[in-house]
């Protein structure tokens, strides 16, 4: 186990550092700057500019710059779209945001979405199957950028229920519609595969022996049923937490709760170079956490996996 | 110091008693007498997050708002736009117009209590101009015309070279290198307002931040919270606190409009934009609170004029038959719809002093100049047979792309011409219509002081805006006349007949700012050409 | 939101199983198929959708970019839909004909829907095969290389792409390409270990028939039960991302148009009065996607007959 985890950090190293390079290869090779602007600037300010931000130097150097400033002191630099502050400032404030509002869309999807799953299983064929397969479906094809202006309109302006934005600081108020945006077509994939993995389960010889001895269903889900039901849902929740980081653009977007994805679109589209470059690692660094996660997770539940 | 001691004392009781007048809810506007509301906020919808509001670096529009309510410069505007003191009381102007000499009010005070004096003006214009802030703005201290401005941004001279001297704590005197006839109306702008220089230092870039910040104007930063909400609250020790009656002032980032309208109508916001085609509808639902009034930018398409441009765009009647193919009515009033008003000179039509000229084709309907577009195609050689396609660039928007669709398609109906769309990122856009690697390119240009020159002085050859790199001698020598000129209309007709005639660009528009304002929201500057607005100046009536 | 991948290896392993019991799995599959209501009908409504993306054009009655100046901006709430003026989708936000404009945005989706997971299976597929068949070091660097590109936030990298390089169809199938390959790759390395130890592989071995030969003669046809399936399933996924790229509009370029632009478009103008806007483009968008899936999941169960 430790070996396995050590072998996945090792790799993980690379991965980020291919990451950097090639995003940073990216932006170099973009037109436009990040200080370009509707009155083209005189070429002694861009120059001022460019020399405060250490754009004047050759490339190569650029970029050791930038991966010695990350590796010895956590510096991502400072934000040339944002004059009063550093990557670091931007990350610290927009991370947390989005790391509220990911982790209870995450909760709430990944509960739900295997309640849901385990009962239409089990009421296979009932109205409970049908409408839970109705309501995964549905919600899997719905845009949520189509589903979020609906809840605003509905919970803000006919409603009066909820405050139609912002964070707030993270009210619970705040919280709801963001988490239903984010969450409801997650929801409905883990339902879809919890239901297909139950019913596979309940279908395999243990069970049915299980059920012939005559123990209580109950007993069988729980003991016998759960761990092979919860393994396919396991490895599609890794990828599950990064997409809500990556939705994040559009809840922010829609409910001004300034997390990292409005950061991540400003920054792309004014080329806040080093803005881009620490969102992108620390997506990527997350990714990397999460699959390792999923795969301990895993081994954990399953010991026939060897890592 | 003592002065201000007694100062102190005196605001803090005006503001006890102002306090309790506003609790009652029968406090009553000072000038006006309207009731006024007991809760005095204003929240309004900003679309994103403002990339700075120190005033040395600040560089867009919302940035600046926020400025103008944390800071206050020599000379403020009035609701009309007239200049009316600030921190200085009145200034002299030298007999050769190049001297100016400011006279600072000795009241004016600091967030913490510090006098403002002419030495934190001279000290925030070197900062503004010094190569180590590397301001994106620090330009505008060149166009102010500022004695040594340039050579200092350059890194030439060091900063205390800058034209700008504190004679005593209340006496600025500025030099400039050449008579502006309009620079006073230009220390209205935030890159002039004062820092202070002790919290500067101590804080360095961070002195912006809530807990750090000492600033001078109406109102003090309470909270900021990037990409979600900026908050300013009153600042008690500013000179003029007794007639502030806004207590709180709120700027949200709402990056969709609508949803930014749907919070509106659900009472969030005093304050947003209306989204483009939505103005008649609102207005019509709600009349007293959907509000269009004009504002100091023209929309048009500049025709790339060098030979890296289309060939068939050097002919002028191609230029022309382009230019009155489009109906601007349509454009006007069924695209956008919200006030804006068609354009035929560049020059916005509300510039103050200037005087719309007559231009040929603005007169005929749009028959005529569709018939009159389809002969001078036919001239140039183009019809049925010999379609031209050009290239349309615009950044991405989406009412630049439903200008540009009908635009492309009233080509396409009257003039047979095909149109091939190219939707650009703001920065890669510059970057192409500034290398002038396009054929037409979408633009605007809003004004910086209210003159025609700040519009027409892109024409100029040697313009660095000049993106349609037009060359016109006679244009050059008719604009330099006017800077000197007591009478400039006459010039300025000239040249807007000239360019009416060369077409190097096309006007589409003169922009409207079309604004949802709540109802009990009053003192709205509708009259301030350049929409510049001081939160201190508003104040809600009770309903 | 990539399909589950667990699911569709169990295809992989009743394949084999269906060939060592010497029975027609294709014809097996068919019956099986066929007896699945909700996938039949699906199957239908994709036919349908697809002829309306052909040859809708031909109904339509205005050019997709024709603008009605009187019908737009401010009066395209006059564009109701209306069998009488020909605009049966009635106009969107330009004054121009919804239908036409649906039936050029379904052709697009679901063109960036199929050429994407064809890309990705022919790439996943070979690559996959190409892994497994060789083991060893190959096998192992192979696949780190996935496990790399895998960690990558690639929907950030996407828009990054689009961002800078300009937006353009070649670029949207470039970067949904990059990376809707690599779990095609796993499943077909996986499946590929089992197959290369069955004995016509080593037959194939024995007589001396090149590696490059067995992986695409041999391997690959026994892998395409498990890449129909996937393919299947990937194309929603990736007309779902298009619609997601479209709503920060990097999606294609005007005149032309998607879906997930339309449906983004008419989503802004939702309480503006002119709901079929946004009406339209969803229905096509969701039927278009639940046939998807229901064809899918029709064939998963067709070609693994372990009842579900």
């Amino acid at each position: 186990m430790i070996s396995f985890i050590v072998r996945r950090l090792a790799v993980a190293i690379p991965t980020l550092l291919i990451l950097v390079i090639l995003s940073f290869v990216l932006m170099y090779a973009a037109p436009g700057g990040p200080f370009n602007s509707e009155r083209p600037l005189p070429p002694e300010v861009l120059a001022n500019i460019e020399a405060k931000y250490g754009l004047d130097q050759p490339f190569w150097k650029q970029i050791v710059n930038y991966v010695s400033g990350v590796v010895t002191s956590f510096d991502f630099g400072p934000s040339f779209q944002y004059k009063s502050q550093s990557v670091n400032d931007v990350i610290a404030q927009g991370f947390p945001v989005t790391l509220t509002y990911g982790f209870w869309s995450f909760a709430l999807a990944a509960i739900v979405g295997v309640s849901l799953g385990i009962a239409a299983a089990l009421k296979q064929n009932t109205w409970l199957d049908y409408l839970a397969v109705g309501f995964t479906v549905g919600a899997q094809v719905l845009p949520n950028f189509v589903m979020a202006p609906i809840l605003v309109l509905v919970f803000t302006l006919w409603l009066g229920w909820l405050p139609g934005g912002g964070w707030n600081g993270g009210a619970w108020q705040n919280l709801i519609m963001p988490v239903i945006a984010l969450s409801t077509s997650y929801m409905a994939s883990i339902a879809r595969i919890t239901r297909s993995s139950m019913l596979e389960t309940l279908n395999a010889n243990f069970i049915r022996t299980a059920r012939a001895k005559g123990l209580p269903m109950r007993r069988i889900i729980w003991t016998h049923a759960f761990k092979p039901t919860i393994l396919p849902v396991l490895s599609y929740l890794g990828p599950t937490f990064v997409f809500m980081i990556t939705g994040s653009v559009v809840i922010d977007i829609f409910f001004s709760t300034g997390g990292i994805g409005q950061f991540f679109v400003n920054s792309a589209f004014s080329r806040d170079y080093s803005v881009i470059m620490g969102i992108t690692i620390l997506v990527g660094a997350l990714t990397i956490l999460f699959n390792l996660l999923v795969d301990i997770l895993y081994a954990w539940i399953d010991p026939k996996i060897r890592l | 110091m003592k002065m201000t001691t007694t100062l102190k004392a005196t605001t803090a009781i005006m503001l006890l008693t102002a306090g309790a007048a506003y609790a009652d809810g029968h406090a009553t506007h000072p000038e006006t007498g309207e009731a006024l509301a007991s809760e005095q906020t204003f929240v309004y919808r900003v679309g994103d997050e403002s990339p700075s509001f120190d005033p040395g670096l600040v560089e867009d529009v919302d940035g600046s708002k926020i400025v103008r309510d944390l800071f206050e410069g020599l000379m403020n505007q009035d609701a009309d736009g007239n200049l009316v003191p600030g921190v200085a009381t009145d200034f002299t102007v030298s007999d050769d117009g190049m001297t100016y000499t400011f006279n600072l009010r000795d009241n004016a005070m600091w967030s913490n209590g510090d006098p403002v004096t002419a030495g934190d003006f001279v000290y925030a214009w070197r900062r503004a101009s010094s190569p180590e802030l590397a301001s994106p703005y620090s330009w505008y201290m060149e166009l102010m015309s500022i004695e040594n401005g340039a050579a200092v941004i350059a890194g030439d001279m060091p900063t205390e070279e800058l034209g700008v001297t504190a004679i005593d704590d209340t006496t600025l005197e500025v030099r400039l290198s050449q008579p502006l006839p309009y620079f006073a109306q230009m220390v209205v702008h935030g890159t002039t307002f004062p820092v202070h220089q002790a919290t500067v230092e101590e804080h360095g870039s961070e002195w912006t931040r809530p807990e750090n910040i000492v600033s001078n104007g109406a109102y003090v930063l309470s909270e900021h919270v990037p990409q979600e909400r900026l908050v300013r609250v009153r600042n008690e020790n500013y000179w003029d606190n007794e007639n502030t009656i806004i207590e709180e002032v709120t700027a949200l980032v709402i990056t969709d409009e609508n949803t930014a309208l749907t919070r509106y109508l659900a009472g969030e916001l005093d304050k947003t934009q209306v989204p483009a085609g939505q103005f008649p509808r609102l207005s019509a639902e709600y009349p007293e609170q959907a509000v269009s009034v004009p504002e100091a930018c023209s929309y048009y398409y500049t025709i790339n004029m060098t030979e890296t441009g289309n060939p068939a765009l050097q002919d002028q009647n191609v230029r022309q038959a382009l230019s009155m193919a489009i109906d601007r009515d349509v454009i006007a009033e069924a695209v956008l719809a919200g006030g804006q008003k068609p354009a035929y000179t560049f020059t916005h039509w509300s510039t103050a002093g200037f005087e719309t000229p007559d231009i040929g084709y603005a007169n005929m309907t749009q028959e005529e100049r569709n018939a009159q577009a389809v002969e001078l195609m036919a001239a140039a050689g183009y019809g049925a047979d010999n379609p031209l396609s050009i290239d349309l660039i615009y950044n991405t928007s989406e009412s630049h792309k439903s200008v540009a669709i009908a635009i492309s398609q009233m080509w396409k109906q009257t003039l047979g011409v095909e149109t091939e769309l190219g939707n650009q990122e703001w920065q890669t856009f510059l970057e192409t219509r500034g290398n002038q690697d396009y054929e037409i390119a979408r633009a605007g240009w809003c004004a910086d002081y209210n003159e025609a020159s700040t519009f027409l002085d892109l024409m100029q050859s040697d313009s660095g805006y000049n993106d349609a790199k037009y060359m016109n001698e006679r244009v050059d020598e008719l604009l330099a006349e006017a800077k000197t000129s007591d009478n400039p209309q006459a010039a300025y007709t000239e040249v807007e007949q000239i360019i009416a005639e060369e077409m190097p660009i096309i006007p589409i528009y003169h922009y409207a700012a079309v604004d949802m304002i709540a109802e009990d929201l009053e003192g709205w500057p509708y009259n301030n050409f350049q929409q510049n607005i001081y939160s201190k100046d508003l104040f809600k009536i009770a309903e | 939101m990539l399909p589950d991948t667990s699911a569709i290896e169990s295809v992989g392993d009743s394949i084999h199983l269906a060939e060592v019991q010497g029975r027609s799995l294709w014809a097996d599959a068919r019956t099986r198929f066929m007896r699945n209501k909700a996938a039949v009908v699906s199957l239908v409504v994709l036919a349908l959708i697809g002829a309306f993306a052909l040859f809708g054009q031909f109904i339509a009655q205005h050019e997709r970019d024709f603008v009605n100046f009187s019908l737009m901006g401010a009066n395209a709430y006059k564009g109701v839909p209306s069998i009488e003026t020909g605009h049966y989708f009635g106009t969107d936000s330009s004054g121009r004909d919804l239908f036409a404009r649906v039936v050029q945005g379904t052709g697009i989706s679901l063109m960036v829907g199929i050429v994407g997971s064809l890309v990705a299976v022919v790439v996943g597929t070979l690559y996959g095969a190409t892994a497994g068949y060789y083991g060893g070091r190959i096998d192992n660097i192979m696949m780190r290389i996935v496990d790399v590109l895998m960690s990558i936030p690639f929907m950030f990298v996407l828009i990054l792409m689009l961002v800078i390089f300009g937006r353009s169809i070649f670029m949207l199938f470039l970067g949904i390409g990059l990376i809707s390959w690599l779990d095609m790759a796993r499943i077909a390395r996986g499946q590929t270990l089992t197959i290369k130890n069955k004995e016509f592989v080593e037959v194939a071995h024995a007589i001396g028939v090149s590696p490059m030969r067995i992986v695409l003669r041999h391997i690959i046809p026994n892998l395409l039960g498990i890449v129909i399936v996937y393919a299947t399933l990937l194309v929603p996924t990736l007309i779902i991302y298009e619609s997601f790229i479209s709503f920060l509009g990097l999606g294609v370029q005007e005149p032309n148009t998607s879906l997930g632009a339309l449906i983004s478009e008419g989503a802004a103008n939702m309480s503006y009065g002119v709901l079929w806007q946004l009406f339209f483009p969803l229905l096509f968008f969701v039927l278009t996607i639940f046939a998807f899936f229901f064809v899918g999941d029709g064939l998963r169960d067709a070609f693994d007959p372990k009842d579900r």
